[in-house]
């Protein structure tokens, strides 16, 4: 049984291709590549032809940063309902943080979550294991045994490791295994009741806080860190514009340091919230125009390597309540795509290299067998129409949460069809 | 008259109109409270309900007594006596007492934005009596009228606002509503209390009092909000108290007809020297009469300010 992908443009970082080209799938994988039209074998030998006509078709997205709350918040997300969102939003893989109940920091946790995306989830699953037990802060995880039963890189996200001690000691243990630790830089002492950036918006709504110093000061602790240590460190949701070009002279330096951006970092300014839609509340918070600017330099500079959404699910529940009351975080995984084309609208990145940030990249630096459409690889694919315009309505999300300040927002690319090892899990048109 | 906002959330956005007729229509309340009968029927027949989140008295009795001498049924809810205690949401307790048809809610929260949250729960105007450290309207307002009172009109007045301006929703309103008023506003403390780019605002920044006090013609001082203080934010009361506390000595560097307002409750002998705050230039008890005025006049014009005879 094959399946045909035809007249589309085919847009595969890893192999440098750029261009229209027909695909053919047989067996979960790609079996051929050839220019369009020249793919000896013929429509009649596929069991199933897809017109990609007008269409980007490109690796299946990679998104290294989601929150699924399985298990113990299933009324915010589940493993199930959080695989649905992301083949909406075009992703074919992701990466679950640890910070459910019980915390990812055991095999046992590791193995139930990786077993249920078998059983209920219709993308790839990949596991984050905790840095430190129970996410306290206090003792390392057995990241060995976490390696073991499948994680790809540590993190305690949702709060940072705050003991030097620990954190220097966290990345001597992981080289130990070869995988990166992920920070959640955030002083934790400069942001004590912090519920927005801090800056005339917070001054005049009287809402305590977030200075950006806070992510700075630890973005150049952990490097500082590093530095001697060795290891690797993924600094998660970068916001502010000092980080970006700590992260910038690190490279430059030749340090093992990455870090990704969400799309609400570069959409969003925290003028949004005003008003106190706590849609608009997430760590770290919503910044200013002058950090977007350095965001966007930073991705056009590949000193952000990838897009990552920081998907944080929350009940309607958790959120309508008083502002300094509210969960932080947004759901991002169907939002993700016309974002991030935005960037290519207003020509900070091209169309290829923000394809990249969205697939090979991940994949590169998690070392996934994934995000690339050469002959052999794992048939993982989403095509996306590039200029498709509608208005965002998160009563369609298919994640169990709608939490988004992007609801009624008027925007560009739409994902038509998501399939994973060469099956479809997701049509736009039988949506 | 009518104001052309439903809500009295901040007096950011509201105005110089709506101002002028609140404090207009506030002068001309405030002649019932002198009655010996203090009582008109204007509100006869409608229901404020007082909810209030965080301890006041002040305020909740001002609110009170202003629905009362407008002949409206005032019912005062407070935190202790709330659901709030049995875990019942800001929302649920809002959309209960919205079941009950109130005409005006009077909200006060210790979260800023919390009254802004319930106008998407009630139907009938809300009265923010401050949320947080974001707004306190009705204070600045009866600041501006008892301002006005004695300094006859308002435009050009120059203002030093000293104290805990981070801490303080009654900063806040007082700067954007003496802004659209044409007012300067200056703000004055340690650097510690004054909150990142408030300049941002329109008002000046100084950290010296005597400086700042020379050429005004109103000093607000507030109180200094010790249960809102972490242990960063002064080094001791003492030192705060050599430095900003208004004496008479360092009144003397002021101008002869300064107006000195407070919105209390105050820390005596901290930000205010006693024989200051019961000198000749201090109207801190015209301010608490003139809240009333205040109180009546926005409830009154919030529904509706029909002209009908107010004897």
């Amino acid at each position: 049984m094959k399946t045909l992908i035809k007249n589309g443009r085919l847009i595969d970082p890893a192999n440098n291709r750029d261009g229209l080209y027909d695909i053919l799938i047989e067996k979960k994988k790609v079996l051929a590549v050839e220019e369009k039209g020249k793919l000896s074998e013929t429509e009649e030998n596929a069991s199933e032809v897809i017109d990609a006509e007008g269409l980007v078709v490109a690796p299946g997205f990679i998104d290294m940063h989601v929150h699924f709350r399985e298990p113990g918040f299933e009324y915010k997300e589940t493993i199930e309902t959080g695989c649905q969102s992301a083949a909406a939003g075009g992703f074919t893989s992701v990466a679950v943080m640890p910070n459910t109940d019980p915390v990812n920091d055991s095999r046992s946790v590791t193995e139930y979550m990786l077993r249920q995306a078998k059983a209920k989830g219709v993308v790839n699953v990949y596991a984050i294991g905790a840095i430190t037990q129970g996410l306290k802060g206090e003792r390392l995880s057995e990241m060995g045994d976490l390696k073991e039963a499948g994680v790809v890189a540590y993190s305690d996200d949702g709060r940072p490791v705050m003991n030097n001690e620990l954190m220097r000691r966290a990345f001597e243990y992981s080289k130990m295994f070869g995988l990166p630790c992920i920070q959640h830089s955030e002083m934790l002492d400069l942001t004590e009741g912090g519920c927005m950036n801090e800056g005339h918006v917070s001054t005049e709504l009287g809402l305590k806080g977030m200075p950006t110093e806070a992510e700075d000061i630890m973005v150049y602790r952990d490097i500082a860190l590093l530095t001697k240590t060795g290891g690797r460190l993924h600094v998660a949701h970068i916001s502010s514009g000092g980080a970006v070009e700590l992260v910038r002279l690190a490279k430059a330096k030749g340090l093992p340091v990455t870090c990704e951006v969400a799309p609400h970092h570069f959409a969003l300014t925290d003028e949004a919230v005003r008003g106190y839609d706590t849609n608009t509340k997430m760590s770290p918070p919503l910044r200013t125009q002058t950090d977007i600017d350095a965001i966007k330099e930073g991705l056009r500079d590949d000193t952000i390597d990838i897009i990552a959404t920081d998907h944080a699910p929350h009940d309607v529940a958790d959120k309508q309540v008083e502002f300094n009351h509210a969960c932080f975080g947004i759901v991002g995984l169907e939002t993700a795509l016309p974002l991030t084309l935005g960037l290519v609208e207003e020509k900070v990145l091209t169309l290829a290299k923000a394809v990249e940030k969205l697939t090979s990249k991940p994949a590169q630096l998690f070392q996934l067998d994934r995000g690339a459409l050469g002959v052999g690889d794992v048939a993982d694919i989403v095509l996306f129409d590039p200029n498709a315009e509608y208005s965002i309505d998160v009563k369609k999300f298919k994640s169990r949460s709608k939490n988004s300040p992007f609801d009624g927002w008027k925007v560009k690319g739409k994902v038509m069809r998501t399939l994973v090892s060469g099956k479809t899990v997701y049509s736009a048109s039988s949506d | 008259m009518t104001l052309s906002v439903k809500h009295i959330l901040g007096t950011q956005g509201l105005s110089r109109e709506d101002i002028e007729t609140i404090l207009d229509t506030a002068d001309s309340f405030k002649e019932i409270s002198t009655r010996p009968i203090k009582k008109v029927p204007t509100l006869r027949g409608r229901t404020v309900i007082n909810l209030f989140f965080e301890p006041s008295t002040r305020t909740r009795t001002s609110f009170e007594i202003a629905g009362k001498r407008l002949s409206a049924d005032v019912i005062n809810i407070s935190g202790s006596t709330s659901s709030a205690v049995k875990g019942e949401n800001l929302i649920d307790s809002a959309r209960n007492l919205e079941a009950m048809n109130p005409d005006i809610l009077v909200v006060r929260h210790e979260s800023s934005g919390a009254p802004a949250l319930l106008t998407q729960f009630v139907n009938c105007p809300i009265i923010n009596a401050g949320d947080g450290a974001h707004e306190h309207p009705t204070q600045a307002l009866l600041d501006l009228m008892t301002i006005r009172e004695k300094k006859g009109s308002l435009a050009g007045l120059k203002v030093a606002i000293v104290g805990d301006i981070m801490h303080s929703r009654v900063c806040r309103s007082n700067i954007h509503a003496m802004q659209t008023l044409g007012m300067q506003v200056t703000v004055v403390g340690p650097p510690t209390m004054i909150p990142v780019e408030i300049s941002r605002m329109g008002v000046k920044v100084s950290y010296n009092l005597e400086e700042s006090i020379r050429d005004v013609d109103v000093i607000m001082m507030l109180r200094v909000q010790l249960e809102r203080q972490n242990q960063f934010h002064l080094a001791t009361l003492r030192e705060y108290s050599n430095l900003f506390c208004l004496t008479s000595e360092r009144l003397k560097k002021a101008r002869q007809d300064v107006l000195i307002v407070h919105p209390g409750p105050v820390n005596r002998g901290i930000e205010i020297a006693l024989d200051v705050m019961e000198g000749p230039r201090s109207v801190i008890l015209n301010q608490v009469t003139n809240g009333v005025a205040v109180r009546m006049a926005l409830m009154y014009l919030l529904l509706g300010g029909s002209d009908e005879d107010l004897n």
